[in-house]
């Protein structure tokens, strides 16, 4: 069972009883649970999923339906992934930052 | 009747030719009325792929794309924009060594113009481009070339223009002109009246009606650049790239955008309506791909087209008519006139003012297309 | 020959869709980009979770069961397609993307369901960690379970807003506070036309009612003047109806200002689109039963109109008796009537709906210099004005050209609408006259790499 860690955005207010997945966030181990999204476990974790480009500070996405594209991640093979459409997967090792990923 | 209007030149189209036409006229003290039946810059002039590009030109088209080289970087004086032109660089990449064997042929010649292009072979590229490239045999670097925002360029000079006193008539397209003893005389689609002494042809895809109209043939096409841009990914291309056999060409701006294309989008020039298709994106991404692994994850964000003129010749009509005095003609640049767009607008001024113009331009007569059994339909 | 009838979204409209063409015998496609029917309004939990409807869905459980159960009866009736999304849409074909492939798809008629999202205004510190949209904290609770922060303030001029904030306090999270901007007088004045449909606007007063005995104030006529915080939200600072300004301390802000109609593939597809003045935004040109300008395209729901779940619902229904009309299939004409006359009912208490919620669209015009319009390319309301008064940008698209609002990945969904006020207002012309963002494919993001391996096929194919 996984409470809510220190910081992190999003407050679980159920649906404790589920099997944990453990993922890992910028290399850190993470434990979600199965039917979390990546972006609700992001922000069970902290309170970032990405900086914008721009050099105007962190974002967290927005509208948690696919639509404002403010989530995306990538993986740990380069893939890119919208964090709030995404489903966790148990090894996903997910990067918040750009030119951390494995090449090759 | 309401008396015309009379302006020492008319320019029909608002394509960057057009647009720094109007400011080259202006700045030699002539009065002038510029006629685009949409927005200026919003076709071939606006919509490409944004390459600033002497290397790999036709070798007609060499000088000329000299002279407008000179132009880019004194843009922010000229038109107080610098429509973010940058000289990265200009690296053209072979896939074989028959490929190679042409950049070679190519650098040769443009050395003969001044023009410095380096060859790479495979150990070079990957020196100087760690990680970068894969799939090629080598490739040749023009330093001085570069690339620049196509949205911008027209518009920026339609401003400069119109601010040194060119009248810039947007959303107004002109319908019929005729020619008599006191020169042209133009009617617009919102009923504007002008006659003006000279007259510009600039008119892009459709600039083949204009020739019509005093007797000339143009067999020009259209053409659709087929362009994609991805999301921002961290800035890693310092050049812009072109892939032997234009299957690709890509670029990276500073934002972190790739822009890139390759193969023809769908064109109906008369309706003026033009599409990305969906197999040629396919195409271009493959290549891309293929060509820079390290992008292949990033998503497009966004894809678009425009119609540009195009002559089987591949090389644009530049020139006065072969009918009509008065009358100078530049267009159908064949999805290459990004570039020459700035130098474009002195030439045609030259020709209007001087009768003359120092680049040469005789392979780009419009009487090419006036041969026996080309008689104007 | 059968025609391929293809559906798009897979809300009400477009269940309601599948459902009546399924019934006539077609077997229609149904793509949505969701594991899951229902669409966002009775978007499913996933699998693991066991909260009941009452739980997921309050008054709605009974509709969302029922839209599930039509979905679910109809078994091999519709070639459902999850986890799919439309790109693209050429002539009679649709490129989509599924499992990071991509192919494309024929139809002979489309029915565009493509929803609805939050309409937003942004503020100083709209970007920061802890934003969502009214629409994006409901779908956290109902499909994560999870409440958008400790404490969260509503912010907002939407149906949502008593909604969520009354499902947050009920599932047992923190509301911090609940703004709506529109003054109570416009409530009252709206009131005959929401109780016109019994029901539906007797819950939003339940919901007013219910906060207001948990002691959770319900205030209106607040103007959000900016949200707070460093690395993520702090607070939020409101300007109460008298004019003070209250500082709000809450680590979450949840805003909204009605919904936007998602039709991007309509405007491939080239339909027309109309100014639908009552609530300030374009939509697609239709005849009222789902007919768009385009032969063989056909829309229905949020993504036509915004009009609700329930009218959802109908004009699935109806749009895909249109396309049975059309290829010269049997209707029941007392079915259609019926039909007809309860979304005309629904059309009243939408216009309620559009005075007790008012789109305080001055809000948007006002937009202080500094504040970042658009999130994706983080383009400032001073850029956009002045690529209007200093370089002649005359609509939405010359300025997308010129400063890139509206040109990053979400293509402008997000701030579109207030891009088109700061717009109108800095050429001081009427809403209209700034245009439509136009869309261009892909209208959601597609990796390279996933164009790439179609290219692969075709070469295969070929």
């Amino acid at each position: 069972m996984t409470t809510p860690a220190e910081g992190g955005q999003l407050r679980r207010l159920g649906e404790w009883d589920r099997p944990s997945i453990r993922i890992s966030i910028d290399g850190a181990d993470c434990d979600a649970l199965e039917g979390d999204v990546l972006l609700s476990a992001l922000l069970l974790a902290g309170r970032r999923v990405r900086d914008s480009e721009f050099g105007d500070g962190p974002r967290a996405g927005f509208c948690w339906m696919g639509a404002c594209q403010d989530c995306w991640v990538w993986l740990s093979d380069g893939r890119r992934v919208r964090a709030c459409t995404t489903p966790v997967e148990p090894k996903m090792a997910v990067l918040t930052r750009a030119g951390e990923t494995v090449v090759g | 009747m309401i008396a015309a209007w009379h302006v020492d030149v008319a320019i029909i189209g608002g394509g960057t030719a057009g647009c720094s036409a109007a400011l080259a006229l202006r700045k030699r003290g002539l009065t002038v009325a510029l006629f685009e039946r949409r927005t200026v810059g919003s076709q071939a002039s606006g919509v490409n792929y944004g390459g600033v590009r002497q290397q790999g030109r036709h070798p007609a088209e060499l000088p000329l794309s000299r002279r407008s080289r000179e132009i880019w970087p004194r843009l922010p004086d000229i038109i107080g924009d610098d429509c973010e032109f940058a000289a990265t660089g200009h690296l053209k990449l072979a896939r074989t060594e028959a490929q190679m064997a042409d950049l070679e042929a190519f650098a040769a010649f443009a050395a003969e113009h001044g023009l410095e292009i380096r060859m790479m072979g495979a150990n070079a590229l990957a020196d100087a481009y760690p990680g970068m490239v894969s799939g090629v045999v080598g490739g040749s670097l023009c330093p001085s070339d570069g690339q620049a925002n196509p949205r911008l360029v027209a518009p920026a000079f339609a401003r400069a223009a119109a601010r040194a006193g060119a009248e810039i008539h947007e959303h107004e397209a002109v319908t019929g002109v005729a020619r008599d003893a006191a020169g042209f005389r133009l009617e617009t689609d919102r009923g504007g009246r002008f006659t003006a002494g000279s007259l510009i042809n600039v008119a892009g895809a459709w600039a083949d009606r204009v020739a019509k109209w005093f007797g000339e043939r143009a067999p020009i096409q259209a053409m659709a650049p087929n362009m994609m841009v991805s999301e921002p990914v961290p800035y890693r291309l310092p050049v812009n790239i072109g892939v032997c056999g234009a299957g690709l060409y890509v670029r990276q701006i500073p934002r972190g955008n790739l822009i890139f294309g390759g193969g023809k989008g769908w064109a109906d020039r008369h309706r003026m309506v033009a599409r990305p298709m969906a197999d040629v994106s396919y195409s271009a991404s493959a290549r891309l791909a293929e060509t820079l692994p390290w992008a292949a994850d990033a998503t497009v964000i966004r894809s678009w087209s425009g119609i540009e003129g195009y002559f089987e010749d591949e090389i644009p009509v530049i020139g006065p008519s072969t009918t009509t005095p008065g009358l100078v003609h530049a267009f159908g640049f064949s999805g290459h006139g990004f570039q020459l767009g700035p130098a474009i607008g002195e030439i045609v001024t030259e020709l209007v003012v001087d009768g003359r113009t120092s680049t040469p331009i005789d392979a780009f007569s419009i009487s090419r297309f006036q041969h026996a059994g080309h008689r104007a339909a | 020959m059968v025609e391929r009838v293809v559906i798009v979204g897979a809300g009400p409209a477009g269940v309601r869709a599948a459902q009546t063409l399924a019934a006539a015998g077609l077997r229609p496609t149904l793509l949505d980009e969701a594991p899951a029917t229902g669409g966002q309004i009775y978007r499913r939990q996933p699998a693991p979770f066991r909260r009941p409807y009452k739980t997921l869905y309050g008054f709605d459980a009974a509709k969302a069961r029922q839209v599930h159960t039509a979905f679910d009866g109809l078994d091999g009736a519709v070639d459902h397609r999850a986890r799919t999304l439309v790109w693209s849409l050429e002539g009679q074909r649709l490129c989509l993307m599924h499992e990071g492939g991509t192919e494309n798809l024929s139809f002979d008629r489309l029915i565009l369901a493509t929803g609805a999202m939050d309409r937003v205004i942004p503020l100083p510190g709209w970007t920061l960690p802890g934003v969502y949209t009214l629409g994006g904290a409901q779908v956290a609770l109902k499909h994560q379970a999870c409440a958008i922060g400790e404490r969260t303030c509503f912010v907002g001029s939407s149906p949502l807003l008593p909604y969520v904030a009354y499902q947050y306090a009920r599932a047992g999270a923190g509301v911090a506070g609940i703004i709506d901007t529109t003054p109570r007088a416009d409530k009252l004045r709206a009131l005959p036309d929401l109780l016109a449909a019994a029901g539906t606007g007797a819950k939003g007063l339940y919901y007013m009612g219910w906060l207001a005995s948990r002691g959770l104030r319900y205030r209106h006529a607040g103007i959000p003047i900016r949200i707070e915080g460093e690395s993520h939200v702090t607070g939020v600072v409101v300007r109460m109806a008298g004019g003070r300004e209250r500082h709000i301390a809450c680590d979450a802000v949840a805003i909204g200002y009605g919904l936007k109609c998602e039709h991007q593939l309509a405007d491939l597809a080239g339909c027309d689109f109309r100014f639908d003045s009552s609530n300030r935004q374009w939509v697609v040109a239709q005849d009222g039963v789902g007919r768009t300008s385009v032969a063989g395209i056909y829309v229905a729901g949020d993504g036509a109109v915004i009009r609700g779940a329930d009218a959802a619902e109908l004009a699935g229904e109806r749009a895909a008796l249109t396309v049975l009309e059309d290829i010269g299939r049997p209707v029941d004409r007392a079915r259609v009537q019926k039909i007809d006359r309860r979304i005309a009912g629904i059309d009243r208490f939408r216009r309620g709906l559009e005075t007790a919620f008012a789109y305080p669209h001055h809000l948007a015009r006002d937009m202080a210099d500094h504040v970042i319009l658009c999130r994706c390319e983080a383009v400032t309301a001073g850029e956009v004005r002045h690529a209007v008064t200093q370089l002649g940008a005359h609509d939405i698209n010359r300025a997308k050209a010129f400063c890139r609002v509206g040109m990053g990945r979400c293509q402008g969904r997000v701030c579109g609408p207030a891009a088109a006020e700061v717009i109108a207002g800095a050429l001081q012309r009427p809403i209209e006259a700034a245009g439509r963002l136009r869309g261009q494919a892909p209208i959601k993001p597609v990796p390279i790499s996933a164009l790439a391996d179609a290219a692969a096929d075709l070469t295969v194919a070929a």
